[in-house]
């Protein structure tokens, strides 16, 4: 316990911010910049891909299917190197480790938000669609109007449990020396050499606490969304 | 870009990717039965009426669900052999640590996953099953894994299967403690003769004919599931 704390003393700032403000920013609040903009970044893509699995137009389904079929049997990791390889040959520049894996996290997440976006749309009646349309709202209209507000709103909980596994995923960008927590603490550890277990505790324990207290906050948020779309049918049935 | 997929399929690289297979197939399939075992263990666990053991089962699925799958490799490899005692650690090293660290790293955290899939299969099940075999005679343990569980499964299949495709893709971490799996033989490939994309098709390829299959498992129970409820 002595040892944490002794850790924590030393080397507490190096894992929350990195070298910050003398140097690039990196630690714990890397990690939680890089899985942010993962999530802002990969979320209108995954509405445009979870609106275009269930296009009419077949052509544009099976693409976007295709799309996250690929997406998902792939490791993060495979994304990550392909992206360190294919981004410099599309913008015709080399890229840092950073670009590499926002880039790969953002493909990675896309498939799986679109599932998510997918799902929730689904799971609206149908004749939602069908009075909009008998309305004579146009189907790009109704999508955005209709179906996605309310969509996107019951999908907040899954929204939040992709934005845990993204906190997760981006310890990976450890493989392509990324200064994110994981590698942070592997280098606070490659310093200290004989405290391992220490070291690791406190990596892990970090982890757990953001992911469990973020995963108690989609409990709530859950309660609360099921609560306020329950309340609209209960008054009518009052009514 | 001119492809030149013979550059890297001499012997010598041929062999390494073939290997680099083979590993990853290893590690997913026995991580997958020891996973499957734990979590059947650990549902019959969880649901004894005894607080502590409950408890003990809760706090084994946050662990594993809210702590990155990479760092709990790194806590194995790194951390866990100062705690473990002087033999165990003697021998493991002697018998491809990396190899045996990955493997209970993932098999764990799958098995914590697994076992939450299970245990909601098992809450769709009515309760008078349970009361029902203990009343013909069945002990606690023999109803759960002769009644209970085989029915749990059944309906819990959907999620195992998702779980079982991203144990398949989690195997790709153990590189990160040199563990010569299908993504580090890819990249030592990469290394040395510069054909990435090559390389990397590859590998690809293998993942994602794996993982379509894995995928296509789960369609077809989906369906028949669907047909029985249909009926």
């Amino acid at each position: 316990m002595q040892d944490i704390i002794a850790i924590l003393r030393d080397y507490g700032l190096l894992l929350a911010i990195g070298q910050f403000p003398e140097g690039p920013i990196g630690g714990l609040a890397l990690t939680l910049i890089l899985a942010l903009s993962g999530l802002l970044l990969s979320f209108p893509l995954s509405v445009l891909i979870g609106v275009g699995r269930i296009s009419p137009n077949p052509a544009v389904a099976r693409l976007a299917a295709a799309f996250v079929s690929v997406v998902r049997a792939l490791p993060l990791l495979m994304l990550i190197f392909w992206a360190y390889f294919i981004v410099p040959l599309i913008i015709g520049q080399t890229v840092s480790g950073l670009t590499t894996v926002i880039v790969a996290l953002v493909v990675y997440e896309t498939a799986y938000l679109a599932e998510v976006v997918r799902a929730a749309i689904l799971a609206l009646p149908k004749g939602q669609v069908e009075a909009s349309r008998s309305l004579g709202l146009s189907y790009v209209q109704t999508m955005k109007d209709i179906i996605l507000p309310q969509a996107l709103f019951n999908a907040i909980p899954s929204i939040l449990n992709q934005f845990i596994s993204l906190v997760k995923n981006t310890s990976v960008a450890y493989i392509i020396s990324v200064d994110e927590l994981t590698y942070a603490a592997y280098q606070v550890n490659a310093q200290l050499l004989t405290k391992p277990v220490e070291v690791y505790v406190i990596l892990a324990a970090t982890y757990f606490i953001i992911c469990f207290s973020l995963n108690r906050l989609v409990k709530l948020v859950e309660r609360r969304i099921h609560t306020s779309r329950q309340a609209p049918i209960a008054a009518e049935a009052a009514a | 870009m001119t492809l030149d997929f013979a550059a890297i399929l001499t012997p010598q690289y041929t062999q390494w990717m073939l290997s680099g297979a083979m590993t990853s197939l290893a590690l997913f399939a026995s991580a997958w039965v020891l996973a499957f075992l734990t979590a059947s263990l650990l549902v019959a666990i969880g649901s004894a009426p005894f607080r502590p053991a409950q408890f003990t089962v809760a706090t084994f699925v946050e662990y594993h669900r809210n702590i990155p799958m990479l760092v709990q490799i790194f806590v194995w490899y790194f951390a866990m052999p100062q705690l473990l005692p002087d033999a165990w650690t003697t021998w493991i090293n002697a018998h491809n640590s990396e190899f045996i660290f990955a493997l209970i790293a993932l098999f764990l955290n799958s098995a914590a996953y697994m076992s939450e899939d299970m245990r909601s299969g098992l809450r769709s099940l009515p309760r008078e099953q349970m009361e029902a075999g203990r009343a013909l005679g069945l002990s606690y343990l023999q109803t759960m894994r002769d009644v209970l569980l085989p029915q749990a499964i059944r309906a819990a299949l959907p999620p195992l299967i998702n779980q079982s495709l991203a144990l398949f893709k989690a195997t790709s971490l153990a590189m990160a403690i040199g563990v010569a799996e299908m993504t580090y033989a890819s990249r030592q490939v990469e290394n040395e003769t510069y054909r990435t994309f090559e390389t990397f098709a590859i590998a690809s390829a293998f993942y994602v004919t794996l993982s379509f299959a894995i995928m296509a498992l789960g369609a077809w129970v989906d369906r028949r599931n669907q047909k029985a409820a249909g009926h």
